[in-house]
């Protein structure tokens, strides 16, 4: 089953994460600037580096004249022509083989998964080549991949379609991984994912396509290895990324108005993370709670939990907590998938729970 | 052509040879296949992208890899070019266009269509090529690419080393399909068998296919049939699967090397005596090729960590330092010949 067209999407959009508008995210973002939606960013960031750089292409289904499941693509292949936005036949394990082939001899393609989970079909690409070759050939043959595409828990798109992917390839040595979560950062990290020589996974969230934000007329390009600091605070650090940075700041709000004062970081990079500024936080408030999509086992949580304990052990006051979703597969029905995902009361509750 | 051939046929023994003793820890032969390699590489041009499998470093010695380079990447020396990083035979030349050999099967050919949909792009006059066997065609990968292929309009040149064998696999339980052509055909892709022990025979398909290939835009599927003389790799002992006599009929009577040694002498372009010289000065190239590879160090310990990204991550540096201080504080219990930087 594939994902129904964006249209559907959009009316569908009633989510917490929309309730949530991005006034406290917005770092460069002035009076001048004009307003999208995230899937809109994305399209722009990708427009004028396909603009820029001659070799930077697109491949992955309907990409072409359709525009993309999510409308990423939409009007690029009537721009830039039906080879530089390449439709591809339907098996992503070789167009994504495909794609390093093109990038060791020159291009820089960009992967567009149609959902995260079809990207596992493309995962001995990804592990056996795509991470492996520049090493392997002893760095003569580099791979400027981009692989993106959107996943996480949807609206009631079966367990297939609910794939939070960030966790498999995590452990993959030589990729880049990071997760975009506001228009701002969607645009800047795309920009910056194309220019970067290494392959670096782009994760989108397939229910904040329709975020809109006013971002700056300004080219600007965002770092792939810094995390975003949403909001400064000193009694207790949320480490969170895509989706789940909203539901913590609509957490936030509740917790705010009962005195509660929480540093909010939207990590952006998942690997290798930034450990610089999480570890300024954590010095200053020696307490963590991690709140993600991942399942419990092995997702980004587990590793960012053993990351601070290396590192910061010494400054913490208390045990990491960690919010994550059960070990199962996601169900359709909405109320049990509602009850998967980690929601800002969950949120309310640990932070109670930690800071006493 | 022919020297190229008892090149390889020599090599091949030699560094067989070498693992056996110990010298090397591992090697796959080529024996039987000389003509495919020699062959094709004679009839491509030196700007054509290869990506191989693992069976064909006579295109890499065809475009110019000395029988020092080889030996270094098998030794993983500090000249190796690939640093040490990967087995013997996974070689890689960035400027003899020979894309770095990665084991697992088939996973070069889409790589190739991607590379040959970038040179469609740029309008080059040259194509890509991928070799791969009659197993690799069973994997997802090869029927995906031959499609993307035909669909793209990709100029791109399949050869299959259809050589009877998958380690202990053969054709008649890889596949029920009447040979590999036939899977181009259900493609769309103009496909061709050829006796891929006819030296003479694999180089014009080669030519030909690959001017169409570039002319036309489109993809070409050659098989060439032939006989893995060899083990599958080192690691492997054939007459546990096969009659030690199929081997030896293949490897005497059929032997591609022979075959155009006999074309050559029958028009007195070739003799016994020079056949002697050159065995004679390969096999003492060889021999000192071998022990200057052996004497040279290994890489240091910082190709461990260089090259996983452009530039080098915190984390990795933190584990580099760990490294060397477990390495340094513990000398005895780490190879000697590894330098500590």
């Amino acid at each position: 089953m594939r994902a129904p067209p964006s249209t559907v999407r959009a009316s569908k959009l009633v989510t917490n994460a929309v309730a949530v508008k991005s006034e406290t995210a917005s770092i460069a973002a002035t009076k001048s600037g004009h307003e999208l939606l995230l899937f809109e960013a994305l399209r722009e960031g990708l427009e004028e580096e396909m603009e820029r750089d001659p070799r930077v292409c697109v491949l992955g289904e309907d990409v072409g004249h359709y525009g993309g499941s999510y409308k990423v693509t939409k009007g690029l292949a009537e721009k830039f022509g039906d080879l530089r936005v390449l439709d591809t036949p339907i098996a992503e394990n070789s167009f994504t083989g495909m794609a390093v082939g093109a990038a060791m001899t020159g291009l820089r393609p960009i992967v567009e998964g149609m959902n995260m989970g079809f990207l596992l079909l493309a995962y001995n690409q990804i592990s056996n080549n795509c991470g492996m070759l520049h090493y392997t050939s002893g760095g003569q043959f580099t791979i400027p991949v981009v692989i993106r595409g959107p996943g996480g828990v949807g609206r009631q798109l079966g367990a297939e379609h609910s794939q939070r992917l960030e966790s498999y390839f995590q452990s993959v040595p030589g990729l880049q991984m990071v997760a975009c979560s506001t228009p701002y950062n969607a645009k800047g990290l795309m920009k910056a994912a194309i220019r970067s020589e290494n392959p670096v996974i782009l994760c989108e969230h397939v229910l904040l396509y329709n975020l809109k934000e006013r971002i700056p007329d300004e080219e600007y390009v965002c770092c792939l290895e810094r995390a975003e600091l949403v909001r400064p605070g000193k009694d207790v650090t949320i480490l969170t990324y895509s989706r789940m940075r909203h539901h913590v700041l609509q957490a936030a709000k509740s917790l705010i108005n009962k005195g509660y004062d929480p540093e909010i970081i939207d990590i952006i990079s998942l690997k290798p993370f930034d450990l610089h500024t999480i570890g300024n936080s954590i010095k200053k408030t020696h307490k963590v709670l991690i709140v993600e999509e991942c399942m419990r086992t092995g997702g980004i949580g587990a590793s960012l939990r053993a990351s601070i304990m290396d590192n910061f052990w010494d400054y913490l006051d208390a045990p990491i907590m960690c919010l994550s979703s059960q070990d199962v597969p996601t169900p359709y029905a909405g109320t049990l998938e509602e009850a998967t995902v980690v929601q800002p009361p969950q949120i309310v509750k640990a932070i109670k729970q930690l800071c006493g | 052509m022919y020297r190229k051939m008892v090149t390889l046929q020599v090599m091949d023994t030699i560094f067989y040879d070498a693992q056996r003793q110990g010298r090397i820890s591992f090697y796959v032969t080529t024996i039987g296949e000389e003509a495919i390699n020699i062959g094709s590489a004679a009839a491509l041009n030196a700007t054509d992208v290869v990506f191989s499998q693992y069976r064909e470093p006579g295109v890499l010695m065809w475009r110019g890899f000395t029988l020092q380079q080889f030996a270094n990447q098998c030794y993983g020396n500090e000249y190796d070019l690939g640093k040490g990083r990967q087995m013997p035979v996974h070689y890689g030349s960035n400027e003899l266009n020979y894309l770095t050999v990665s084991s697992p099967i088939a996973t070069q050919v889409p790589q190739a269509v991607g590379a040959a949909y970038g040179l469609k792009m740029d309008k080059k006059d040259a194509c890509a090529v991928t070799y791969f066997g009659d197993g690799g065609t069973s994997e997802g990968d090869f029927h995906a690419g031959m499609n993307f292929a035909a669909v793209l309009g990709a100029p791109v040149l399949f050869i299959c080393r259809n050589n009877g064998w998958a380690i202990s696999t053969p054709t008649s339980e890889q596949f029920r399909s009447d040979g590999v052509a036939i899977k181009g055909q259900a493609y769309g892709v103009r496909s061709i068998r050829v006796d891929g022990n006819d030296a003479l025979a694999v180089y014009f398909a080669v030519k030909n296919a690959r001017k169409m290939a570039v002319e036309e835009f489109r993809p070409i599927l050659i098989e060439a049939l032939t006989y893995r003389v060899g083990h599958h790799s080192t690691s492997d002992d054939s007459s546990k699967y096969r009659s030690v006599d199929e081997i030896e009929y293949w490897r005497t009577r059929r032997d591609p090397v022979a075959r155009l040694r006999m074309f050559l002498q029958s028009n007195r372009w070739w003799d016994d005596e020079n056949e002697d010289l050159l065995r004679q000065d390969l096999r003492t190239q060889m021999m000192s090729v071998l022990h200057n590879a052996e004497s040279k160090k290994k890489p240091g310990l910082s190709n461990l960590f260089e090259d996983v990204y452009d530039v080098i991550p915190q984390n990795l540096k933190e584990q580099e330092q760990e490294t060397q201080a477990i390495v340094g504080k513990y000398p005895k219990d780490y190879p000697s010949d590894v330098p500590l930087d």
